[in-house]
């Protein structure tokens, strides 16, 4: 039965003691402790917020760099074109006029060559006609330098001639 | 570490010899007599009840005992070593109705004129102890003695107040940061206390102000409990129903002083009974402001007190059996019991402390209907 029956000495006891325990660590313990716990537990979440924010802030710089980036190789894209559109003008324009000019001048080469052509058949059509005349002439006076040959000629001339 | 271990082992070892040699010599030291029979109930009661004295070693007579004060208040305030009641005359008295020999030692000297008998003080009556069925009759006076459990009392509270101070200094040295040391053992607990015992049974707007009752009801009991396993020093704070009783009365206050109109209204005017049987239903629930405290009390005291006879049971076993071959079988089963008995010392101070914060939440709760 004892060990059921409260015992009034040491209730006294435990109440003095209990409530001063309750007091000295409610003000010197708990309070200090709970307050830095919830200022850390701020800080920490602060710290977070702020990492996902930057985080956030980060993203959208990555994304503006990346947009910045794609302008950039547009433009650049833009610019290669372009020039390589004029170069190739360039290029076209100037094969097209080298091409007119070696016309040009291909034309003009034809056309004196054809009159130089021309000049030198003529030439050659008087020469050769002086040449046959003198080997003709040649040819003659060499059968009529004498009476043999004279007859001979004469001979065969005659003999081709067919009295039908 | 590991050598940390191995004198932390070595002490235990000690420890426990110690204790147990104080066991088997201190079952009867009261009377003065030591009998030849070993009595395993008296042992245990004897173990689990408050005390006089701090009993460390040897026997009763020959042994080491730290005697604590005897104040009692019996026309005036009467203060003396509990050593002049424990050693002083030897006496005999025939008990008025079974008629056998009993014996007691009534104090001299400052406590001339008092007894103690199974760890009370009684008044002597023409210089004797009148005895009806073993039990004394006399007058007992007020007795306000630091017992045992007055110094455990103490000795809790010094190491939360250690414990807890030393953590708070720890934050006010180094500001919010994390915790290291002694803070580090602490915190975890006191966070946990606040967010699993009271924000989550009290409510995220109302739970601030019980915060503090809670976290100092559960280190009590928590490093009570731990106390309570340490040998030697024998004590079985958390295991005495006085002690587990004002614990719970400061509940039952705490719930009924924060009970708000909604609570109230529950219990006298519940909603949805018809008002005859408001009748039957009043007392009952009246009846159940008080159970739910009473079972606090009930339970911390049982359990703890449990923890105890089953430790002192399994090594009484080699003083029955009187072999030390036996201990090859209790010291291993009380080992056993031993850790277990460190779970059930947190789970005991935490299911005290998260039923308090259960019953005033629900106290503090609003309407929602």
């Amino acid at each position: 039965m004892d060990l059921i029956t409260p015992d009034l000495g040491l209730l006294f006891w435990t109440g003095l003691v209990f409530i001063a325990l309750l007091f000295i660590l409610t003000k010197f313990a708990w309070k200090p402790i709970l307050n830095m716990v919830n200022t850390r537990e701020q800080k920490i979440t602060e710290a977070l917020e702020l990492a996902e924010k930057t985080k956030a802030e980060m993203q959208l710089l990555a994304a503006q760099n990346e947009e910045l980036v794609k302008e950039a190789r547009r433009e650049r894209d833009a610019m290669i074109k372009d020039a390589k559109a004029t170069a190739d003008k360039m290029v076209e324009d100037s094969k097209n006029k080298a091409k007119e000019e070696a016309e040009k001048v291909l034309e003009s080469a034809r056309v004196s060559i054809n009159a130089e052509k021309a000049a030198a058949v003529a030439e050659l059509k008087a020469q050769m006609a002086a040449f046959s005349i003198e080997i003709a002439e040649k040819v003659v006076r060499e059968n009529l330098s004498s009476d043999e040959k004279q007859k001979a000629l004469a001979e065969k001339l005659a003999g081709e001639i067919n009295l039908n | 570490m590991r050598l940390f271990n191995k004198f932390n082992t070595l002490v235990l070892t000690v420890f426990s010899v110690l204790s147990i040699n104080a066991l088997y010599a201190g079952h009867d030291e009261v009377d003065g007599y030591v009998e030849n029979d070993f009595n395993i109930g008296e042992m245990i009661m004897h173990h689990i009840k408050d005390a006089h004295e701090i009993h460390l070693w040897g026997d009763a007579h020959n042994g080491t005992s730290i005697y604590l004060p005897i104040i009692l208040v019996d026309g005036g305030l009467k203060t003396f070593s509990s050593s002049h009641l424990y050693h002083g005359e030897l006496k005999t008295t025939l008990d008025h109705t079974t008629h056998e020999e009993i014996h007691y030692v009534a104090g001299v000297g400052p406590a001339e004129g008092y007894a103690i008998f199974h760890e009370k003080i009684y008044k002597l009556e023409n210089g004797e102890l009148q005895f009806e069925n073993n039990h004394p009759h006399n007058a007992k006076p007020l007795d306000f003695s630091m017992t045992k459990n007055v110094i455990v009392l103490l000795l809790t509270s010094l190491i939360i107040c250690l414990f807890a101070i030393g953590t708070a200094r720890y934050y006010k040295k180094n500001g919010a940061v994390a915790p290291k040391g002694v803070a580090k053992f602490i915190e975890p607990l006191v966070v946990f206390v606040r967010d699993d015992v009271a924000k989550q049974n009290i409510g995220e707007h109302k739970y601030k102000k019980y915060v503090p009752y809670l976290l100092t009801i559960f280190f009590f009991i928590l490093i009570g409990n731990l106390l309570g396993l340490l040998p030697l020093l024998g004590a079985n704070l958390t295991g005495n129903i006085t002690i587990t009783c004002f614990l719970a009365a400061c509940t039952l206050l705490a719930t009924v002083l924060s009970g708000n109109k909604n609570y109230w209204h529950h219990i006298f005017a519940t909603p949805g009974v018809p008002v005859p049987l408001l009748i039957i239903m009043i007392p009952i629930e009246v009846v159940g402001i008080l159970t739910k405290p009473f079972a606090l009390m009930i339970r911390l005291f049982a359990n703890i007190t449990a923890g105890h006879v089953i430790i002192l049971a399994f090594i009484g076993i080699i003083f029955i059996n009187k072999s030390a071959a036996w201990g090859a079988l209790s010291v291993p089963m009380a080992l056993f019991i031993s850790i277990l008995e460190i779970l059930v010392a947190f789970l005991q101070a935490y299911l005290f402390a998260m039923l308090s914060a259960l019953f005033i939440g629900a106290a503090v709760e609003e309407h929602h209907h």
